[in-house]
This record gives C-alpha cells, sequence and structure tokens, in this order.
C-alpha cells in the first residue's frame, strides 16, 4: 500500500483559532484599555492571563503531531500524558472539512474523520492549511476505499441540489423549532405591551429559553445555508454554511438509514427535508439521550421532486408502494393511523410514521443490525404485532407498526433472510 | 419455523421465586410491625402477600417465556408476557458477547450472556444460563461471529 509519511505538525495558527471565541473575547476587552495607554494592574493581570494562555496552546500545538502510517492515521498529542491514537482508514465512514468563521480568517480548515463502530470515535486534524485539506481529503478517501492512488484526473462533479435562502428561511420559520422560538418571542412582546414592568422579570427569567431557543434556530440556519449536493465519484458530497463552511463526503454504501420527514406546515406546500443517518458520530458511552445531535440533513426542505431524485442516489432500490395495516390498528395507535404503512423490495424497507408529521424511513437491508417483532398487550387483544428493523443509527429506525400478526410473523423471517442475502450480496 | 428452543435453567426460577417472596414476606412484616399489629397492619401485610403470590404466579410465566434457538445464521431470542419479543440477532453482526453473573445469580451456578450489536436498539440477553451452558453459548457465539462478520 501506500508508504509512510514523515511526523507533521498542525498550522502554527491552530491555538488561535482553537481558542475561537476566547480569542475574540479577550481582544475586544484588551483592545480599549490597550489603545488607551493605561498601565494599571488590571491590564498587568489580564495581559498575564492572555500570555499564559497563548503559551498553553502554544505548547499543545508543538506537542501534537500526526502521520499516514500505511492504512491508518496516527495522531500524538499531550504533554504530560501522551497520547498516541491510530484510526484504522479502512473503516472511515465520512470525511467532513469545517471551517468555522475564524479559520476561513486564517485560511485553515479542520478535518475530521467519522470512523464506524459502537464507540463511534472521531479523528480530527484541527486545524490544516486550507491547501493542504481537499488533497488530504482525497488521499483519505482513496485510503478508506482501499483503491491505493486513484487516477489523478478528479472525477466529475453533478450539483445535484442547492437550498434557496428564501425557502430555507421560511421553512425555518413555520418549522418546530422556528415556531417554538416564535411562540417565546410572541410571549415576551405580548407581556412587555401588557405591562412594562413584568416583562423586564419575564425577560431575565426567560433568558435561557430565549437564548437557548434562538440559538437552535441560528444554528439551523447556518449550518443550511444554501447547502449544496454535490454528486461525486467519492460519493455524495454536501457543501454549506453560512459562517462555519463545512463540507461532508458520504460514501456510497456507508449510509445507514435515510427518512424524509413532512411536518404538519410544510405538506400543504409540498415540502420535505431529508435527513441521512451513517454510522459513527454515534453518542459515546455514558453520554445521556439529550447529546445527541440532530440528524444530518442532505435536503433542508426542498420538493418531492428534489426529493425522489435524491433518494435514487441514496437508496436506489426503495419500495415505491407501501401497504397500510388493517383498519383496527386505528384502536391502538389512533393519532398515527393515517401515517401507519410499509414496504420492502429485496434489499430495502420502507416505513411510514408520525402523529403530526409523517416520517417515512429508509433502511438498507445489509445494514439490519437485528429484527424485532413485539407485541404488547393492547396489540395481541386486537392481533396485531410491530416489526423492529434496528440499524447502527441513533434515530431512525424502521417500525413496521401494528400489522395483522401473521404478517408480522412472516415479515420477521422474510426480512431476517432477505438481510443475510443483502449482507452476503455486498 | 422448526427451530429448537432452549430454555433457561429451572434454577433461574427458583431464584426468582425467592427473590419476590423474600420482598413479599419482608413488606408483610415490616407493615405488621410498623402498625403493631393493628387491624390495618394485619390488613397491608395479608395485601403484601397477596400481592406476593400474584407476583409468583407472573415470574413462573415469565420464566417460561424465555427463550432462545440457534440456527445457522442467526439466533432466536423470546421473551415476555405482557409484551412478547422475538429478535432475531445475525451471528455476523454480534460486535461481542458478554457474561455476568450476579451475587445471587453466582450463588445459583448462573449466569446472564448478553449480545452487543451496533445497534442500541438491539435487546439480546438470556438470563439464568448455568454456567457450562453460558460458556458453550458464548464460545460458540464467537466462533460463528468471527467467521460469518460483516463490516457496519
Amino acid at each position: 500500500m501506500t508508504g509512510s509519511d514523515e511526523w507533521r505538525r498542525l498550522h502554527p495558527l491552530t491555538p488561535i483559532v482553537r481558542g475561537g471565541r476566547a480569542t475574540i473575547g479577550l481582544a475586544v476587552i484588551l483592545l480599549p484599555s490597550a489603545l488607551a495607554g493605561r498601565h494599571g494592574r488590571g491590564s498587568l493581570i489580564e495581559i498575564g492571563v492572555v500570555a499564559v494562555l497563548l503559551v498553553l496552546g502554544f505548547v499543545r500545538w508543538l506537542v501534537t503531531r500526526w502521520k499516514v502510517d500505511g492504512d491508518d492515521l496516527r495522531i500524538e498529542s499531550g504533554l504530560i500524558r501522551r497520547r498516541s491514537v491510530r484510526f484504522p482508514l479502512s473503516q472511515v465512514q465520512a470525511v467532513d472539512v469545517v471551517r468555522p468563521g475564524l479559520a476561513r480568517l486564517f485560511r485553515v480548515a479542520e478535518l475530521r474523520l467519522r470512523l464506524g463502530g459502537s464507540t463511534g470515535g472521531s479523528a480530527r486534524l484541527a486545524y490544516l492549511a486550507e491547501r493542504e485539506v481537499e488533497p488530504l481529503r482525497a488521499r483519505f478517501l482513496e485510503l478508506a476505499a482501499g483503491t491505493g492512488p486513484a487516477p489523478a484526473a478528479v472525477g466529475e462533479e453533478r450539483v445535484l441540489s442547492v437550498v434557496p435562502t428564501g425557502r430555507l428561511i421560511g421553512s425555518i420559520l413555520i418549522s418546530d423549532v422556528g415556531v417554538a422560538a416564535e411562540t417565546v418571542v410572541l410571549a415576551l412582546v405580548v407581556v412587555a405591551v401588557v405591562s412594562p414592568a413584568a416583562a423586564v422579570g419575564a425577560i431575565s427569567g426567560g433568558a435561557f429559553a430565549i437564548v437557548s431557543a434562538l440559538t437552535l434556530v441560528w444554528r439551523r440556519f447556518n449550518q443550511e445555508y444554501r447547502l449544496t449536493v454535490v454528486d461525486h465519484s467519492d460519493g455524495l458530497i454536501l457543501r454549506g454554511g453560512l459562517i462555519a463552511l463545512t463540507s461532508e463526503t458520504i460514501r456510497p454504501g456507508r449510509v445507514q438509514a435515510v427518512r424524509m420527514v413532512e411536518p404538519v406546515l410544510w405538506r400543504r406546500l409540498g415540502w420535505c427535508r431529508l435527513e441521512v443517518d451513517v454510522a459513527g458520530r454515534q453518542r459515546s458511552e455514558g453520554e445521556g439521550s439529550a447529546q445527541r445531535k440532530p440528524l444530518r440533513a442532505v435536503l433542508p426542505v426542498g420538493s418531492h421532486a428534489v426529493a425522489e431524485e435524491l433518494l435514487d442516489h441514496l437508496v436506489p432500490d426503495r419500495p415505491r408502494q407501501q401497504s397500510k395495516p388493517p383498519g383496527r390498528a386505528r384502536w391502538k395507535s389512533p393519532l398515527r393511523y393515517r401515517m401507519l404503512a410499509w414496504g420492502r423490495t429485496d434489499t430495502c424497507v420502507g416505513t411510514t410514521s408520525g402523529r403530526l408529521r409523517r416520517v417515512t424511513s429508509f433502511v438498507p437491508l445489509e445494514k439490519a443490525q437485528s429484527v424485532r417483532r413485539v407485541q404488547g398487550p393492547v396489540q395481541r387483544r386486537l392481533g396485531l404485532a410491530s416489526v423492529y428493523v434496528d440499524t447502527v443509527g441513533r434515530r431512525v429506525h424502521a417500525a413496521i407498526r401494528d400489522r395483522e400478526a401473521d404478517e408480522a410473523e412472516g415479515a420477521l423471517e422474510d426480512l431476517a433472510v432477505l438481510a443475510r442475502a443483502a449482507r452476503r450480496a455486498a | 419455523m422448526a427451530e429448537t428452543w432452549h430454555h433457561p435453567s429451572s434454577r433461574l426460577l427458583t431464584l426468582r421465586r425467592i427473590e419476590v417472596g423474600a420482598v413479599a414476606l419482608a413488606l408483610a412484616i415490616a407493615a405488621v410491625a410498623a402498625l403493631t399489629a393493628s387491624t390495618l397492619g394485619l390488613a397491608l401485610g395479608g395485601a403484601a402477600l397477596v400481592v406476593g403470590a400474584a407476583s409468583e404466579w407472573f415470574v413462573r410465566r415469565r420464566f417460561h417465556a424465555w427463550g432462545y434457538a440457534e440456527r445457522e445464521d442467526d439466533l432466536l431470542i423470546r421473551r415476555g408476557v405482557m409484551f412478547s419479543r422475538l429478535s432475531v440477532v445475525p451471528y455476523g453482526r454480534m460486535q461481542f458477547v458478554d457474561v455476568t453473573a450476579g451475587p445471587l445469580e453466582r450463588a445459583f451456578g448462573l449466569a446472564t450472556v448478553r449480545l452487543h450489536t451496533a445497534a442500541a436498539a438491539t435487546d439480546a440477553r438470556i438470563p439464568g444460563l448455568e454456567r457450562n451452558e453460558a460458556a458453550r453459548l458464548r464460545d460458540l457465539l464467537a466462533e460463528r461471529g468471527e467467521a460469518q462478520a460483516a463490516g457496519i
């Protein structure tokens, strides 16, 4: 395979970019006093703190080095507790390039390799010079695919979808997060108009709620701004972002599950959202469910036609037809009943569920980890049962709810057999 | 499906019954003692015993619901009375198998075998296996897992 490299360091500006917001904050605090030319005791302490932080950051940069060693990426770090980590590149699920605002200013970028496995670690190279990143990303993907040095010709690119900004803003305004944020703001405005005295208390009391709601909305907008999906020989590439630019590559055959979400307010407009679940970046041991990050949107908002086209790339052999459960399932799931349906092909299972919003999940059977049949007391009385196809993903499961007990029994057996065949073929 | 189902050791039932019985008895004694053998105390104590007896019956049914079957490519595990579950776990998807035994289980010479796949939702465990059966199952699963391992 490819030989080993020399040990290399990260970009020298790393400590400053890593300091990120702290650096900006310090500059804001320090500049006025520095400009005013005051030489009080306070500014001495401030300068001391900055110096210590800079030295610490510098030492951290100095002791961190990395190299590509055969099929592995090795990263060593730590001054006192030396850490040496070896990441097998053959297990890479996706390669991301992340460029926060400050990093863009200094023309550096972070390379993040997401690895599979239940530990789901990720290797981060933060930060590298911008011009280094692209060749390195291509090289990692080559090594991950195990094809050796690929032909120099860059694979052709085809833009599949771009999200228009106006539609993104509109969709966020009427999404669940957006509506929650608007409600909070509206409630505050109403309180302020009715009794200005109470408003101060309400704002200080609800500061946390306001900030977190706005942060969520902002984060979503920032991340999904002008999100572009490109069809490339390495896989699907997602690019986008307003201040922090990200570029993610999803390798073919690494998609664990795809889901299409249609919130209740979007459905009238014919909009939907497409999210993929890729192995890696799983919650690690001890992390609560609160730590779960939202899924990566391939299509933050778009029409069904665009969604279908993207689905053709992600899960080509998906079921087009889904069948509804028997009418008596209405007693078991009165709210979900309208949405429930499922269908399968020989290599993929698709399910639809949801109470207010409609969620359609597709799971390639070669990715199924286990299959379960569950029958609760109400279901037993009605002669129904549910079948679940478990995946590595955190949120997306194919749940075939409330089917005839016999059908569920058959589906369990069929899916187990088909999943085995799909695994062999993969 | 024509596979042979294995069941946990009958000692598991004994263990579970002792657990439930001990708790019910302790509650009954506590109720009688705390209310100094008044009518209320006796009634509560009696209720605890009745609930305990009902639980004995339930524990028995639950015990009989447990089962597992080794097939060529996957392991079937069934469990549960109220919520009956049947899981199909392919050997190739197993990431690791662990065998645990708590103090009570150890006293009865039992162990629990748990299968882990990459999916968190897979809930595949078999309690109350005799120790050598647990070891046999563990080795068998490890061996077949190795032979059929599939990438994520």
